[in-house]
C-alpha cells in the first residue's frame, strides 16, 4: 500500500507538472535571456536559469510533457503488438506458440538504445524514432507476460466451460483471457514506462533523442556537462526529475503488483 | 541434458544467423548512398559508379551478405566506407575496453547485490532491511550517465583522487589503467547493483521459508551455515536469470558511460560511425553488440540446466 501511495504522488507530480506546462509555466521555457545567466537557486526562478538564461523549472515543466510523451507512445506501441502476439502465443498449438517467442528472444537481442541508434543512424534522431525504436525493443516484455498469464488462464474451468460451449477462440481471448490477465499488463506497463523514461533521457543525453529547443530532461543533463564543476545544479535538476519520475513509476508498478497478487506482497 | 543443451546451441546459431540478416537488411535498406556520402555532393556520376563498384554495394543484396557475413566469419568487417580502414583490428581493439568496463561494472554490482539483497531478505522484518530495500529501489531510479556525472564532480573534481575520463590500456600503466577504471565502472555497476540487490533479497526470501532450510537447521546448522549452505544455491537460480539480462543491459549501458568517460571502447566507436554516416562499421559494431547480447543468454540458459536438476529432465 505504502509503495502505492508513494508512486502514485510522484508521478502524479510529473502529470500535474506535465499538464499545468501546458497553460501555464513560470517562464517561456526557450527564452534566452543574457541578462539572467546562471542564476542560482531562489529568487524569481526558483530552480535559477541555465547558460542561456532559460528558466530551469519551466524546462522540467516542459521537460515532464516530452518524457510522458514518449513513455505512453512507447508503451502503447509495445503493449498494443506485444499483448495479442502474447495471447496468440499463449492459445495456439504449442510449434506455434514456440515460434512466437523465438521471434520474440530474437527482438530481445536488440536493446531499445541500440535499437534507437540504428534507427537514428537510417531515419534521422528525433523524439519520434526514439519513442518507436523504445516501443519495439519493449514489444517482448509485453509478449512474455501476456503468454504466461494466457497459459495460466486457459488452463482454468471456466475457459473449458466456453470452450466446449462452442465459443471461438477470439471470443475466448477477448472475453475471458485479457479481463483476467489486464492486472498482469498494468504492472508491466508502468514498469515499462519507468524503463522507457531511462531509454529516453540516455537517448536524449547522446544526442539521438529529443532535439532543441524542445526542452527534455536527458539533453537538459547534456548541456550541463560543460558546467558541471561550476554550476552542478544543471544536472543536479534534471537528474532529480528522471530519478522522481523512474522511482514513481516502479513504485507504483510494484504497489499495483501487490494489490493485484497478495502472495507477492512480501517479497519485491 | 546433453539434447537439452544441444537444441539451445541450435536455437542460438539460427538466432545468430537471423539476426544478422536483420542487421543487414536494415542497413541495406537506408536511404542514401554511401558513394554519395563518401565522395560529396559533387561527385561525378563515373566516379560515384566506380566507389560503388569497389564498395561492392553495386551487386545483388544476397551477394553482398554472404561476402559481408562470409568475412565477419573470419574476422573481416570489411573497410570503412569513411576513412576507408579496415573495420576488424579497431572493432577487436574497441570490444577490448568495453569488456574491461562491463566486466568491472558486473563485479561492482555483484560485490553490491550479493551481501546488500542477502541481508534485506534476513533482516526483511526489521528497519536496516527496509532500509536497504529503500535505497535498492532509490538506486534503481539513477541513471547510469547520472551516476556517472554525480561521482565525476566528487571524486575527480572536488576530490582530485581519480581522473575524470581517459583509458590507459592495461598493459601500458596497469596503475593508471586501474585509476581510470574505477569511476565508470562504479557509475556503470551502482545502478545495476541496485536492480541486482532487489532480485537477490526476493530468491533468498523465497529460500528462507523453504523446508530444506529448516531440516538443515534442525541438522544442527546456524542460520548463517544453513543459508549459504542450501539456501544461496538454490537462490543463485533466478539471480543468474536476471545477472544475464543485465549484461547484456550492462553492454548497452556502457555506450553511455563510455559517452560521459570520454573511453575508446565499442560504444564510443557506434556513436562516431553513426555522426559520420559510416554505415558499414554501424553495421559491424550493432551486430557484435546484438551477438554479445544472444551469446550471454545463451550461456544463461545453459547454466540454468546446469544449476537446476528439475529442468534437465524437462
Amino acid at each position: 500500500m505504502r509503495n502505492l501511495v508513494i508512486g502514485g504522488v510522484l508521478v502524479g507530480l510529473v502529470v500535474l507538472a506535465a499538464v499545468l506546462s501546458f497553460f501555464w509555466t513560470p517562464f517561456d521555457p526557450v527564452r534566452v535571456d543574457a541578462a539572467h545567466r546562471l542564476l542560482g537557486f531562489g529568487g524569481s526562478n526558483l530552480f535559477g536559469t541555465d547558460k542561456f538564461g532559460r528558466d530551469l523549472l519551466s524546462q522540467i515543466m516542459v521537460g515532464a510533457r516530452t518524457t510522458l510523451y514518449v513513455g505512453v507512445v512507447a508503451v502503447g506501441i509495445a503493449a498494443v503488438i506485444g499483448t495479442p502476439l502474447g495471447i496468440l502465443a499463449g492459445m495456439s498449438p504449442r510449434w506455434l506458440g514456440e515460434f512466437v517467442m523465438r521471434v520474440n528472444d530474437l527482438v530481445l537481442a536488440f536493446p531499445a538504445l541500440l535499437l534507437a541508434i540504428m534507427f537514428g543512424a537510417v531515419f534521422g534522431a528525433d523524439t519520434l524514432t526514439a519513442m518507436v525504436a523504445i516501443g519495439i525493443a519493449t514489444i517482448p516484455s509485453f509478449a512474455r507476460i501476456a503468454r504466461s498469464g494466457t497459459l495460466q488462464v486457459m488452463s482454468t474451468e471456466f475457459v473449458l466451460a466456453a470452450r466446449a460451449g462452442g465459443r471461438s477462440r477470439l471470443t475466448i481471448a477477448v472475453r475471458h483471457v485479457l479481463p483476467n490477465i489486464s492486472g498482469l499488463l498494468i504492472v508491466q506497463a508502468s514498469v515499462s514506462f519507468a524503463i522507457a523514461v531511462l531509454a529516453e533521457a540516455a537517448l536524449s543525453f547522446l544526442g539521438f533523442g529529443t532535439r532543441p529547443p524542445t526542452p527534455s530532461w536527458g539533453r537538459m543533463l547534456q548541456e550541463s556537462q560543460e558546467l558541471l564543476t561550476v554550476q552542478p545544479r544543471l544536472a543536479l535538476v534534471p537528474g532529480i526529475a528522471i530519478a522522481v519520475a523512474v522511482l514513481g513509476f516502479n513504485l507504483l508498478g510494484d504497489g499495483l503488483r501487490d494489490r493485484l497478487d497478495p502472495r507477492l506482497a512480501a517479497r519485491v | 541434458m546433453t539434447a537439452k543443451v544441444l537444441r539451445r546451441v541450435a536455437i542460438f546459431v539460427v538466432s545468430v544467423l537471423v539476426a544478422s540478416i536483420v542487421v543487414f537488411l536494415f542497413m541495406a535498406v537506408l536511404p542514401g548512398d554511401p558513394a554519395q556520402v563518401a565522395l560529396g555532393v559533387n561527385a561525378t556520376p563515373e566516379l560515384l559508379a566506380k566507389t560503388r563498384a569497389e564498395f561492392g554495394i553495386d551487386r545483388p543484396l544476397v551477394t553482398q551478405y554472404f561476402d559481408w557475413i562470409g568475412g565477419v566469419l573470419h574476422g573481416d568487417f570489411g573497410r570503412s566506407y569513411v576513412t576507408r580502414d579496415t573495420i576488424g583490428p579497431q572493432l577487436l581493439d574497441r570490444l577490448g575496453v568495453t569488456l574491461w568496463l562491463v566486466g568491472a561494472g558486473m563485479l561492482v554490482a555483484l560485490v553490491i547485490a550479493i551481501p546488500a539483497g542477502t541481508f534485506a531478505a534476513v533482516k526483511h522484518r526489521k528497519a536496516s532491511g527496509a532500509g536497504v530495500s529503500g535505497l535498492s529501489q532509490i538506486g534503481v531510479a539513477i541513471p547510469a550517465f547520472l551516476a556517472g556525472i554525480i561521482l565525476v564532480q566528487i571524486f575527480a573534481v572536488q576530490l582530485r583522487w581519480l581522473p575524470s575520463g581517459g583509458w590507459t590500456p592495461p598493459d601500458q600503466d596497469a596503475g593508471e589503467f586501474l585509476r581510470g577504471l574505477i569511476l565508470p565502472a562504479l557509475s556503470l555497476g551502482l545502478v545495476q547493483g541496485a536492480v541486482l540487490t532487489r532480485y537477490v533479497r526476493s530468491a533468498v526470501l523465497d529460500t528462507l521459508g523453504q523446508d530444506y532450510l529448516r531440516t538443515a537447521r534442525s541438522k544442527g546448522l546456524r542460520p548463517g551455515q544453513a543459508l549459504v549452505r542450501h539456501g544461496l544455491r538454490n537462490a543463485s537460480v533466478p539471480v543468474v536469470t536476471v545477472l544475464g539480462l543485465q549484461l547484456a543491459t550492462l553492454l548497452i549501458g556502457a555506450v553511455v558511460v563510455e559517452r560521459v568517460f570520454v573511453l575508446p571502447g565499442l560504444g564510443s566507436m557506434l556513436l562516431d560511425a553513426v555522426s559520420s554516416r559510416d554505415l558499414l562499421t554501424v553495421q559491424g559494431i550493432v551486430l557484435v553488440l546484438v551477438v554479445g547480447v544472444l551469446l550471454v543468454n545463451f550461456v544463461v540458459d545453459v547454466l540454468y540446466t546446469v544449476l537446476d536438476p528439475r529442468l534437465r529432465g524437462s
